[in-house]
């Protein structure tokens, strides 16, 4: 068991580092800086200016330097002109000797946010935080939906109840969130036409949520969900129910009710567990067009508006979250897996 | 002139019906759910010699009335398409009978494909079947639709889909049009006084343009690579692994745009992945016909021939857009949305095919072939691949839906072709702003959106059926 959890985590670490190498080349393109450059000095600059500026804040440099520094493995690079320091470390007010040597990841500074002007680590703290209050609300509405709606229709496949909410569960993952979202945002909240039950932007939830600002988001994220999750469930609900030991059950005289609750609920549930965790990866996807049509500002958002306007650092920042949350939630998968499944060993 | 009501002059006879049929069903279901719970809801008899006998109950009774309803809907669906068709004077169609008379080259199509399939189902294997299952013909129904509209666009379209005409912005479905050309906004003018309607018809046309052969080249990438990944296995594996798994664990969106803007695109980079993942469909076929025809040069020389000169002759035009012919083009926008589009669903397909090798390789036929002396890769591509269609074509079809679901997504946030294209996710993108107040310009694309992907889901669930019946 830790020889497998060794290797995961082994894997995991090469993964994030692949591929924060890969987010940090393709940020930093020359091309990208310039337009950088151009939008922190003037609109109007010249080329000369732009060259200075480059220079100046270290970008001239070769790009495996800059990601050992990134990384915090190279001492960081720091300049002084006309006064004033420039350099990846380099805060308001620091003097050259409080400039700290090295300031990577590995030191736990993420850097500076230039677009939300902030420090990158305090931004994803606060977008996490919200986007966490989101996907709260997201599980404990689709989970038990999606269970729900599994159980009873993989309880007697092909029956009338199956086909009912089969049919629900094929529809609600043949839409996606932008499409959900838009028509739910239409019926529930237009002022034209439609109910005007709810609001139509969370940006109120941020700070309160209530029933009335937050519904609408949680429920479009959770119903994409929620269709995928009940057909896995259905799946292997239909899977047990054929099995010996239930047809044991059924013939020594057990009511149908306690047959499904007893005997098959336990069994059904091993991979509706692993199918739930590896829904993280596409929830994430789901939250950051949620946040952006519902204009939440948790880190969905935070990563459109990184990578609309190529903020390095919290991108770079927002990709190595997002590849641990993907990452943890599989290795989560799979240990959970061999815990709940006393059939699966680990060599 | 009177702006279009929905339904014309059969308005005040199909409105009420179609409230109280949609009422009545609604009612049934609920009805027959909540009644197969009730023990002994199922009608049964004793009959005098002590036998048993079913005999219609409550339950069959709400079944039999959703099954009538449900026809009574479809009939009342029908009568308005075939009024909208048969009406001579616009005024009188209603919105919904003059979107059907425009769509008249779909319906014509869709009825003759079906009157030909169901008349020759049985010589026409696993697509035969398919119209045994009603799932799987709602599903074909609905993708075909999309199919012909796709196709007749220029046909249906009842304006030009970029242009504006002034006095038409954010218009209600139905406004009259003062101009000359077709007298009406069937669906409404979107915020910059385009036709909503035209729009998405065309737009029906920019999605499955792109839609099934990117998927189709996210399959061949996938095979390519899954094969041998799961029939050698070793470094191999692990390495092709890790790298499929590291695509994987990038949000989509990041990945989206971190290759679609303008500064990386410059630097060539999606130019470069679109060189290398078009060529695998040559190397697919080269193989393909290599393994195969080995001992027959002649035969062999020719396949890989003819498929070296299409397949060389597509590959400069689409990917490096240097046809020597100038006929085959790409236009460089739309190359990168494919690329990326490829990029992020081979990875998947990759791992579906992997696992399947993985079964596949340890039954007898493969052994028999590798006792015959077969090479690798006539056992992978001759013996494996043929019994790993099943899921394949299943995960083919559900595959094209989320490739709409992607290029929808990619158009949301504003970098899919190009922002004037009628794509059916740049025109939700910009019909969200406005959302509240003007909800038509964004809900018809979603509207459309939604039914193309569900018909592909319904597809591939009645092809399941039907495969798992043999």
């Amino acid at each position: 068991m830790l020889k497998f959890l060794a290797r995961r985590l082994g894997a995991l670490i090469l993964t994030a580092f692949a591929m924060t190498v890969v987010v940090f080349a393709l940020t930093n393109i020359e091309a990208s800086l310039r337009k950088l450059a151009v939008s922190e000095v003037s609109s109007r600059a010249t080329p000369e200016e732009v060259e200075r500026w480059m220079e100046r804040s270290g970008f001239t440099r070769p790009i495996p330097v800059r990601y050992a520094e990134w990384l915090g493995v190279a001492p960081a690079y720091v300049t002084e002109s006309d006064g004033r320091l420039y350099g990846r470390c380099v805060r308001q007010g620091m003097t050259l000797a409080d400039v700290p040597r090295y300031c990577g990841v590995l030191q736990g500074d993420f850097g500076y946010s230039k677009v939300l002007r902030d420090e990158v680590s305090a931004v994803i703290g606060r977008s996490l935080a919200l986007t966490g209050k989101l996907m709260f609300w997201v599980m404990l509405l689709m989970v038990p939906a999606a269970l729900i709606v599994g159980v009873l229709s993989g309880m007697r496949e092909g029956s009338k109840l199956d086909r009912t909410l089969s049919t629900f569960s094929i529809a609600t993952t043949a839409t996606p969130e932008y499409v959900s979202g838009v028509v739910l945002i239409a019926v529930f909240a237009s002022t034209a036409v439609g109910l005007r039950w709810f609001s139509g932007t969370a940006t109120g939830a941020m700070e309160d949520a209530t029933f009335e600002n937050f519904f609408l988001p949680v429920l479009t994220i959770a119903l994409y969900g929620v269709g995928y999750i009940a057909r896995m469930t259905r799946a292997s609900m239909t899977e047990v129910m054929t099995a010996q030991y239930i047809r044991t059950a059924r013939l020594k005289g057990v009511s149908f009710p306690n047959i499904v609750m007893k005997h098959a609920l336990r069994n059904a549930l091993i991979a509706p567990f692993t199918v739930i965790m590896l829904q993280f990866p596409w929830l994430l996807n789901g939250v950051v067009i949620v946040e952006t049509l519902f204009n939440y500002k948790g880190f969905g958002w935070t990563l459109v508006q990184a990578a609309g306007n190529n903020d390095i650092d919290l991108l770079l920042a927002c990709s190595v979250v997002a590849v641990v949350v993907v990452l943890v939630t599989q290795l989560i998968s799979d240990v959970g897996y061999v815990f709940l499944n006393p059939r699966i060993r680990v060599s | 002139m009177e702006p279009l009501t929905w339904t014309g002059v059969l308005g005040p006879v199909v409105v009420p019906l179609m409230a109280a049929l949609a009422v009545a069903l609604g009612i049934a279901v609920v009805a027959q759910v909540v009644l197969s719970f009730v023990p002994g809801a199922r009608g049964r008899t004793e009959y005098r010699d002590g036998t048993l006998a079913l005999v219609r109950g409550p339950v069959d009774w709400a079944a039999l009335a959703v099954r009538f309803l449900i026809l009574a809907l479809v009939a009342v669906v029908l009568l308005v398409i075939v009024a909208g068709i048969v009406l001579p004077d616009v005024a009188d169609k209603g919105i919904l009978g003059a979107m059907a008379a425009r769509l008249w080259p779909v319906w014509l199509a869709l009825v003759v494909m079906f009157a030909v399939s169901i008349r020759y189902q049985r010589r026409l294997g696993l697509y035969g079947r398919l119209f045994s299952s009603t799932v799987g013909m709602v599903g074909l129904a609905l993708v075909m639709f999309w199919v012909f509209t796709a196709v007749f666009a220029p046909l249906i379209a009842t304006h030009d889909p970029l242009s504006a005409v002034s006095g038409m912005k954010n218009v209600v479905p139905g406004t009259p049009l003062t101009r000359e050309g077709y007298p009406y906004y069937l669906l409404g003018g979107d915020n910059l006084a385009r036709d909503v309607f035209s729009r998405v018809v065309l737009g029906a046309a920019e999605v499955l343009k792109i839609a099934p052969f990117a998927t189709l080249f996210a399959f061949m990438v996938g095979i390519v690579l899954g094969l041998p990944a799961g029939y050698f296995g070793g470094w191999l594996d692990t390495v092709l692994s890790f790298l499929a798994n590291l695509v994987l664990a990038f949000p989509v969106i990041l990945l989206f745009y971190l290759l679609v803007t303008p500064e990386i695109v410059e630097t060539g980079i999606p130019r470069m992945m679109a060189a290398v993942l078009f060529l695998f469909p040559i190397l697919f076929l080269v193989v393909l016909w290599n393994s195969r025809y080995r001992f027959e040069p002649a035969r062999n020389r020719q396949r890989i021939g003819i498929t070296l000169v299409v397949g060389l002759w597509l590959y400069a035009g689409i990917a490096w857009d240097r046809d020597p012919l100038g006929l085959v083009s790409m236009p460089a926008n739309v190359l990168v949305v494919f690329v990326s589009v490829v990029f992020v669903n081979a990875p998947t397909v990759f791992r579906i095919v992997r696992g399947l090798t993985l079964d596949i390789r340890t039954r007898d036929y493969v052994q028999a072939a590798q006792t015959r002396g077969e090479g690798p890769w006539y056992v992978m591509l001759w013996e494996i691949l043929p019994n790993a269609r099943g899921p394949l074509i299943v995960d083919f079809c559900l595959r094209i839906g989320y490739t709409t679901i992607l290029l929808g997504t990619l158009g949301f946030f504003g970098l899919g072709v190009s922002p004037e294209s009628p794509d059916w996710g740049s025109t939700i993108n910009e019909g969200r702003r406005l959302l509240s107040i003007y909800p038509h310009a964004a809900v018809v694309p979603a509207a459309a959106l939604m039914s193309l992907v569900l018909g592909l889901n319904l597809l591939a669930d009645g092809l399941r059926e039907e495969s798992l019946r043999d």
